[in-house]
């Protein structure tokens, strides 16, 4: 056995694309061999989609119960994995100085965090065919202009939560961040505007929740998966949110 | 074969001559510089409330130079600043000053092809709890082109007992040899160690040891930080004492045990025979010999070869049968504690201190 690293080299790094990719795949297996962030990315979702349709919550808005419902969930399913459980993984991966470590690696900071896009974007994917197959058996028939519409945006939605998690899991301790990103999931999702309309609810909490993350890309997936319409407003408020809190997380990013 | 040929592939250096792992590919031809360099090293943290905001300065000199085929060890306490300068020297924390190169790159703007080159392994593990050893280095070797085995490493160190364990279940030593085996994968040229005994029982510790000598003899510069005598004494060709964020001694674990006459005067030999022996014999002006407690006896003062064998020749003559005989001189603690403690005299040394002592019966 030793004959076989008798003279061996010093090793080169293995390519950018393979490192990134191999990264990805080790995180996402991460993610979906962790029990809690399967209740949260898989269970509460379907239980979500399953509770909207059986009860009469979204009658009298114009459309099916699964037609409003759907797009909702799938929303609802980029925060639960991109800020919800990607912003606890990485706060307790800071904890441990597994990003410190792997950061001295040939992998580095940013195919780490190439890394971790790549397996949220993963995960969602899972997410989505799962959900839609639910759905579909539940009578969802989204339009197809619709649906081309929904996934760049649904993306979209993933990075900017993604960058918003970053940020949070970058500078509080990571209980911290459990608590907050735990939090936020429970408020976006029942009042932020993401699975319901705020409109719902009152006008006057629309008013305010437009303006949230969370509101706006329910807004948007709504407006493309329902109408097949681009709300422009809405993109802008995601897009914004997204550029803002990608900068603070590098400047504020702590790796340690 | 032995394992060891794991990382050697150093022919034996003749004079004159680059040994054939120096110019290996061509790409380690700059090799007889130093591995690292470090000169007049500079780390602020801050702002920190407790200074009111201000920064905190917990490097403001240290110099070091690290060389391929030696053990660099940083001995100081905890708090000196050895983790900081070796996390500069790693690209993992901005310096504030002074000039830092690593096979004469800047390690602030590594790229990957210069992490490949250097294995890291930090104080605190930087490994993921939930991860089981084996597929944490599967992993990590996947980041390599061509890394050494997983399975050749995972033997050599030991991790096949516990390699499908979840590394939250692991002890502190194996965790340290699951956190060293990931540091190694790409068989690094340049190989840094935070603390790399912390934790480890004492079976993990030869072990470790063991296998630091032989990455050693493999030809790699390996840079240790330790605030552990003994593992400096043991391990390191060359040691650099650090203290209050200043490097304040440097040299071979022999100069610096040389670097006080005091220490050579004070030279101290304890023997154990029946109590109430006639020792004048043995005295000459400037050693001094009493017995502390009945068959127990103390030689102090600059001891030299002559005086064991005159020694030796008492107990011929004498008829005693000594049942215990030790050599002991100054300890790298005793060098260690006068410098940090600024005094300008090595404290006497003990005659009972055990570290650094010559057992000869």
């Amino acid at each position: 056995m030793s004959t076989l690293f008798h003279n061996a080299p010093p090793a080169h790094a293995a390519s950018l694309t393979r490192r990134i990719l191999n990264q990805g795949k080790y995180e996402a297996s991460t993610m979906l061999r962790n029990g809690e962030q399967l209740v949260l990315m898989v269970v509460m979702p379907l239980l979500g989609l399953i509770a909207l349709v059986a009860t009469p919550l979204l009658d009298d808005m114009g459309h099916s119960r699964v037609a409003i419902a759907a797009p909702g969930i799938l929303a609802l399913c980029a925060l639960s994995t991109a800020f919800t459980g990607q912003g606890i993984a990485t706060g307790f991966d800071r904890r441990y100085g597994v990003l410190r470590f792997m950061s001295t690696t040939p992998l580095g900071k940013g195919g780490l965090i190439a890394g971790k896009v790549i397996a949220v974007l993963a995960a969602l994917a899972l997410q989505v065919v799962l959900i839609s197959t639910v759905a579909a058996f539940m009578g969802w028939r989204p339009p197809l202009a619709g649906v081309l519409l929904g996934i760049p945006l649904l993306i979209l939605g993933a990075a900017a939560f993604t960058a918003i998690g970053l940020l949070i899991a970058g500078t509080v301790r990571p209980e911290a961040t459990l608590a907050i990103t735990n939090l936020g999931w429970i408020l976006f999702a029942a009042v932020g505007g993401i699975v319901l309309p705020a409109g719902k609810f009152s006008s006057a909490l629309e008013a305010y929740v437009q303006w949230l993350p969370s509101g706006a890309l329910g807004n948007l997936m709504r407006a493309a998966l329902i109408e097949s319409r681009l709300d422009v407003w809405g993109l802008i408020i995601l897009l914004a949110w997204g550029v803002a809190a990608a900068i603070a997380a590098v400047k504020w990013f702590k790796w340690n | 074969m032995s394992p060891r040929d794991l990382w050697h592939r150093r022919d034996v250096a003749e004079p004159g001559k680059i040994p054939k792992w120096l110019a290996y590919n061509g790409r380690v031809t700059k090799t007889l510089s130093p591995a690292l360099e470090i000169s007049g090293l500079i780390k602020d943290v801050g702002p920190l409330p407790a200074l009111d905001g201000r920064m905190k300065r917990v490097v403001s000199n240290i110099s070091l130079t690290a060389h391929f085929g030696q053990v660099t060890a940083l001995l100081g306490a905890n708090g000196a600043g050895k983790t900081t300068t070796i996390e500069c020297a790693q690209g993992l924390q901005n310096r504030t000053g002074g000039s830092i190169s690593l096979l004469g790159q800047d390690p602030e703007h590594a790229d990957a092809a210069l992490r490949s080159r250097v294995g890291v392994m930090l104080q605190d593990g930087g490994l993921p709890p939930a991860a089981r050893p084996i597929a944490l280095l599967r992993h990590v070797a996947g980041l390599y082109q061509n890394p050494l085995s997983v399975d050749a490493l995972v033997e050599r160190l030991g991790i096949n007992e516990f390699s499908d364990t979840n590394i939250r279940r692991l002890s502190g030593g194996q965790k340290q040899r699951v956190a060293l085996a990931a540091s190694l994968l790409g068989n690094p040229e340049v190989l840094f160690l935070d603390e790399p005994s912390a934790g480890l029982d004492p079976q993990s510790r030869i072990m470790v040891f063991e296998l630091i000598r032989e990455l050693r003899d493999a030809g790699k510069a390996i840079i240790l930080t330790t605030h552990l005598l003994d593992d400096a004494q043991r391990l390191a060709d060359y040691v650099y004492i650090v203290d209050k964020g200043e490097s304040v001694a440097a040299g071979t674990v022999q100069e610096l045990l040389e670097s006080s006459t005091a220490a050579m005067e004070q030279r101290a030999m304890t023997f154990e025979a029946t109590p109430s022996l006639d020792v004048s014999a043995l005295l000459r002006p400037g050693l001094e010999c009493s017995e502390t407690r009945p068959g127990s006896y103390v030689l102090t003062g600059p001891l030299e070869p002559a005086d064991l064998a005159r020694f030796g020749a008492w107990c011929e003559r004498a008829h005693v049968m000594p049942t215990s005989v030790h050599l002991a001189s100054k300890s790298l603690e005793d060098v260690f504690l006068a410098i940090s403690d600024g005094a300008a005299t090595v404290a006497p040394v003990s005659a009972h201190r055990n570290s650094h002592s010559t057992v000869i019966s």
